[in-house]
């Protein structure tokens, strides 16, 4: 093993950690700014055997944080290119790709293969899946998540410990999902938590040091402190039997879209709803016979809009719009509801 | 009393951190309870009510409702955050 020499040398680490390492495996969820540090490191420092799930594609706006992939690779599936990439890296990890977004129909399966979960994830209604899985399937999972300067990183389910659920025990609202101009995120935060991750998930398998379980820290990177909180594991949150049936939106659902260069053609005759805030709408740039219901009203007025017909929705990006097709989907199984892709920037872009 | 904001509340409030004074300078109700630090909160910045699922923590161990507060404790406001 001269590879890991320096990880044999190492004081406290050591041949013995090294061989629970290379028979460890690990499932990582999502490759994106968190998921690329943790598989980078992972895949070097010799874990045997790597999951990768992922569904999504690489897109030119993801290169500022996810520095495994490159110009050339915008287009392709994380997942296949990341697997290219790390057996360059190196040849005698396992890695599997799972070329989908994990679901309520296939998170059992995949993540009763592995020993550690790593929650990579974007949004919460993945995250209490992956939860609630994990406390199933009795696994732990290393948690990270970001808002702005800020990370959360904590380990759950680990030896009896806390899960998610202990410190959030229900999954936020549309209401609190931030709108699209919120969510922006400094290319080298992501690499910071994940990497804090990539470090608990060597501490589980190869059980060395202090776990953080029953800890969340939370990172600062704008004032360069953390802090931990200490928390307990609720029993009420262990009672779980099965899978919740729907765990909401989770952003990377196959939502009907329409091209703004087509839809352009048809404005004026369909129904279209800004879901945009009322001050975006009122102060903004706004189509002439779109109709506003903000997002977070939509379902106290959805009686507004004709479900028999079909209905096309905007905001400024095409994200709050893509939520909204999938709550009207869920509200009304059977309506025709389509999101314009790149919203009203978009349309601005074609006929300024 | 202090109050550290993270995630969305500090966005909410505008500043990474709030004071409450400890002698009754205006004419509220100092809050005693994690519960009533909630209301208090939340009366002043409205969006606060908004979010389902916020955790407190009082001197950096997670506080429920019934926990009580006092003017020389230390509390955090931390909000599940969604980022990856």
């Amino acid at each position: 093993m001269g590879r890991y020499k320096r990880h044999v040398n190492l004081k406290g680490f050591g041949q013995a950690a090294q061989e629970k390492l290379a028979v460890g495996k690990v499932l990582i969820v999502g490759l994106g700014g968190l998921g690329v540090p943790v598989a980078q490191y992972l895949n070097a420092m010799g874990v045997g055997s790597l999951g990768l799930v992922d569904g999504d594609q690489i897109e030119l706006n993801n290169l500022q944080r996810q520095v495994l992939y490159s110009e050339l690779d915008v287009g392709q599936l994380k997942v296949k290119v990341a697997k290219a990439k790390l057996s360059a890296q190196n040849s005698e990890t396992d890695i599997a790709v799972y070329e989908m977004f994990l679901s309520v129909e296939n998170a059992l399966d995949i993540i009763a293969a592995y020993d550690v979960v790593v929650d990579a994830t974007d949004n919460f209604a993945t995250r209490y899946l992956i939860n609630d899985a994990c406390m199933l399937l009795d696994k732990p999972f290393v948690y990270g998540a970001l808002h702005a300067f800020e990370g959360q990183v904590s380990v759950f389910n680990y030896l009896n410990g806390p899960s998610y659920r202990c410190l959030y025990p229900k999954a936020p609202s549309v209401r609190e999902i931030p709108n699209c101009n919120d969510n922006g995120i400094l290319g080298v935060l992501p690499g910071i938590v994940g990497n804090l991750q990539a470090l608990e998930v060597v501490k589980v398998l190869c059980g060395i040091g202090e776990v953080l379980t029953g800890k969340l820290l939370i990172y600062d990177g704008w004032s360069q402190r953390s802090r931990q909180i200490y928390f307990k594991r609720n029993p009420i949150y262990a009672k779980i039997s099965k899978l919740s049936e729907n765990y909401g939106f989770n952003g990377c659902e196959s939502v009907s879209t329409i091209a703004p260069e087509i839809f352009a053609q048809l404005q004026g005759n369909v129904q279209l709803i800004d879901v945009r805030n009322a001050d975006e709408f009122n102060t903004g740039h706004r189509l002439p016979n779109a109709i506003s219901i903000p997002l977070t009203e939509l379902k106290q007025n959805s009686k507004a809009l004709d479900v028999a017909q079909e209905v096309y929705l905007i905001c400024q990006t095409g994200k709050r719009s893509k939520m909204a097709c999938q709550l009207l989907k869920q509200w009304y199984p059977n309506i025709k509801a389509t999101s314009v892709e790149g919203g009203m920037d978009e349309m601005m872009r074609l006929c300024p | 009393m202090t109050i550290l904001l993270f995630g969305v509340t500090k966005d909410i409030v505008g500043s990474p951190s709030l004071s409450i004074p400890s002698a009754s300078v205006t004419n509220r109700k100092i809050p005693k309870s994690v519960r009533e630090l909630r209301a208090f909160l939340g009366k002043s910045y409205p969006e606060l009510n908004q979010l389902s699922s916020l955790a407190i923590a009082v001197n950096n161990t997670y506080a429920g409702d019934d926990v009580e507060i006092n003017s020389y404790d230390e509390i955090a406001l931390i909000p599940p955050v969604s980022g990856g």
